[in-house]
């Protein structure tokens, strides 16, 4: 507990829709170590988008906390005040959103939203410029002096993207999100924003949660992954245990899944059959039951025990530690 | 920019020219013979002849056409039939009348509708955002002369707040401003509508965007995000408007003038269209025409001075 900077415990996000109670986000338990990076894998609808806001406290006006509670840093974060909250966002919590191409605002120039973030800051604005350009050639944009003075749509999405993380490093962060930052970029980018972000990483000290659905990316830059399904954490451990014995069928589906682990020539990619379940109306026993291939009686009454595998491994099912799931 | 203003009111001036010559066919094909009216009832065959003669009347729809683009540059719209005397110069003493009264009505009208569409926009949904929007919509629906009429019945006749006709003394400022109240209100009101739900509109979008997101994220006070990240987006739309607008807020002008018995373009034209005073109505429209195409080609420029895109769009 003391050594984690972000400790989530038995949370609950539900959103009010028209059609019942959405349960987003179920009972969920992550910390992230101080220092550390901490990946979080699962597919579209799991629930990673509203973990992050629920994280910055920027959840949408329909959502609300059901139950659990965040702690960063030693504080409660839903028992801060709205200006208490904002006072941590961008400067001891950072984020690097999905898209870098809708990150900026466009009739801004860099320069302006570089030194607008330091607004808190008791600088003159050549320190702030000076700052902005100096973290600008940390994550390797060139001439950065003069390209403060351009607008976003003059810059290439993974330029953007390293400006994003330049953004978000420059005020030294305790805590950075990252949600899916090389997602929109191209292989070879993706590689050396990868190594950036480990680089200033180590310089910074900082932790990362890093949210991907890129099982490759992963296994590269994280100690320790968490897989969620379905609003709730099925698995969690160090990235070695997960990867090499999964205990979760959704995460060992997940894992052959991941193209980087096909050997064969094959016409047809493997897949998981079936769709996430209805999160108005999630059916009693397991929420992966319905696509599971090793399931049985128990699954469709019963919800699963959260169970230690190992020191450091747990996994959300009732197969989990009973036998290895092949 | 500079590439880019060039451009646009290079487009602007073919534009103009082309509206100018189609406006000259149109007065053309309107029935009855200018000369004739300017005669009256007893003039003889060959007094008309002449006088179609000196006007240019007998010549060539091109030949006029070519004659009339000549003289235009020069300054020269022709001679009242009536008055004698240059069309420019009547039409230039009415112009500042019209011009006051318009732009006041934007000026105004922007400023409030700007503001209410904002105040909606942050409060999306709640009773204020309802009750602004109601009153929107029946500004938007009050059309520009009742107003005029309701508002000239009740501030000026009931409350005597506001004179009820003329333009006030020249060179008076005050009293100029005191007489431009009433008129600049009743053609503003449903500008006021407009705006506001068209920047509600473009705000809830933009509101939406990451990049907003990312504002918030970086802890920027709300505030700032409103007013110097979103608008700055969310009012590029209110801007086109407010040009095209122009044209219908001269339209309006027409009826305010009337109604207030104000000098200006619109009376003007109405005037001259009643008296059959064709160079007057050529004029008159011409100047309005050149306007109109001004004011367009000034909120592109205005458009791309705010949003870096349009500006080095190749």
């Amino acid at each position: 507990m003391e050594n984690d900077i972000l400790n989530i415990r038995d949370m609950s996000i539900h959103y009010s829709t028209p059609r019942g109670t959405l349960k987003a986000l179920r009972h969920v338990n992550v910390s992230v170590p101080k220092g550390k990076i901490i990946g979080v894998v699962g597919e579209s609808g799991c629930g990673k988008s509203t973990l992050i806001s629920a994280i910055i406290r920027l959840l949408a006006p329909n959502a609300n906390l059901a139950s659990g509670a965040i702690t960063f840093d030693g504080k409660d974060l839903f028992g801060l005040s709205e200006d208490e909250m904002r006072g941590l966002r961008g400067t001891d919590i950072s984020m690097v959103f999905q898209d870098p191409m809708q990150t900026h605002n466009p009739v801004l120039t860099i320069g302006r939203q570089m030194t607008d973030i330091q607004y808190r800051d008791d600088m003159t604005m050549e320190q702030k410029t000076k700052r902005a350009v100096d973290m600008l050639t940390q994550v390797g944009i060139p001439d950065p002096a003069a390209r403060l003075n351009q607008f976003p749509h003059e810059f290439s999405g993974g330029m953007r993207q390293r400006i994003a993380i330049a953004m978000a490093l420059m005020a030294r962060p305790k805590l950075l999100i990252a949600d899916e930052p090389t997602t929109a970029l191209d292989a070879t980018l993706e590689v050396q924003i990868i190594k950036r972000l480990e680089e200033l990483q180590a310089d910074i000290g900082c932790s990362i949660l890093f949210i991907s659905h890129h099982l490759g990316v992963i296994a590269e830059l994280c100690e320790e992954v968490v897989v969620m399904y379905a609003g709730e954490v099925v698995e969690q451990g160090s990235v070695r245990e997960v990867f090499h014995s999964p205990q979760h069928p959704y995460t060992k589906a997940l894992l052959e899944c991941d193209p980087g682990h096909i050997k064969e020539k094959t016409r047809n990619l493997p897949t998981i059959p079936g769709e996430i379940p209805d999160l108005v109306n999630i059916p009693a026993g397991c929420a992966f039951a319905p696509r599971c291939p090793r399931v049985f009686d128990a699954c469709h009454t019963q919800r699963p025990e959260w169970t230690r595998i190992k020191e450091g491994q747990h996994a959300l099912c009732h197969l989990a530690g009973k036998e290895a799931v092949q | 920019m500079l590439k880019f203003a060039t451009k646009r009111i290079g487009l602007a001036l073919v534009i103009a020219a082309l509206s100018v010559t189609l406006l000259f066919i149109i007065i053309h094909l309107i029935p009855g013979d200018p000369a004739r009216t300017m005669l009256g009832p007893r003039a003889t065959a060959e007094m008309i002849a002449d006088l179609q003669a000196r006007m240019g009347l007998d010549k060539t729809l091109v030949e006029q056409i070519l004659i009339f683009f000549g003289n235009m540059l020069r300054g020269d719209l022709g001679m009242d039939i009536f008055s004698n005397r240059p069309v420019a110069t009547i039409v230039f003493e009415q112009l500042p009348h019209t011009l006051a009264l318009i732009l006041s009505a934007i000026a105004w009208s922007a400023t409030l509708g700007i503001f209410l569409g904002c105040f909606s926009a942050v409060r999306r949904n709640s009773l204020a955002d309802r009750i602004t929007g109601v009153l929107a919509v029946s500004f938007i629906a009050a059309p520009a002369f009742v107003i005029a009429l309701y508002s000239l019945l009740l501030f000026a006749v009931k409350l005597k707040w506001f004179p009820a006709i003329g333009a006030g003394e020249p060179g008076d400022i005050g009293d100029i401003i005191w007489h431009l109240v009433l008129p600049s209100f009743a053609i503003g009101l449903s500008w006021v509508g407009y705006i506001a739900r068209l920047v509600r509109a473009s705000m809830l979008e933009i509101m939406g965007e990451g990049h907003v997101r990312t504002a918030r994220a970086f802890g920027l006070p709300e505030n700032w995000i409103t007013y110097r990240y979103a608008l700055k987006l969310a009012i590029l739309p209110t801007v086109t408007v407010i040009g095209v607008g122009m044209g219908f807020l001269l339209s309006a002008a027409v009826f305010a003038e009337i109604v207030f018995s104000r000098p200006g373009l619109g009376k003007l034209v109405i005037d001259s269209i009643t008296t059959r005073n064709y160079p007057v109505v050529m004029g008159s429209v011409l100047v309005s025409t050149i306007l109109f195409v001004a004011s367009t080609t000034l909120s592109d420029i205005v458009n791309a001075i705010l949003d870096p895109r349009i500006r080095q769009a190749k």
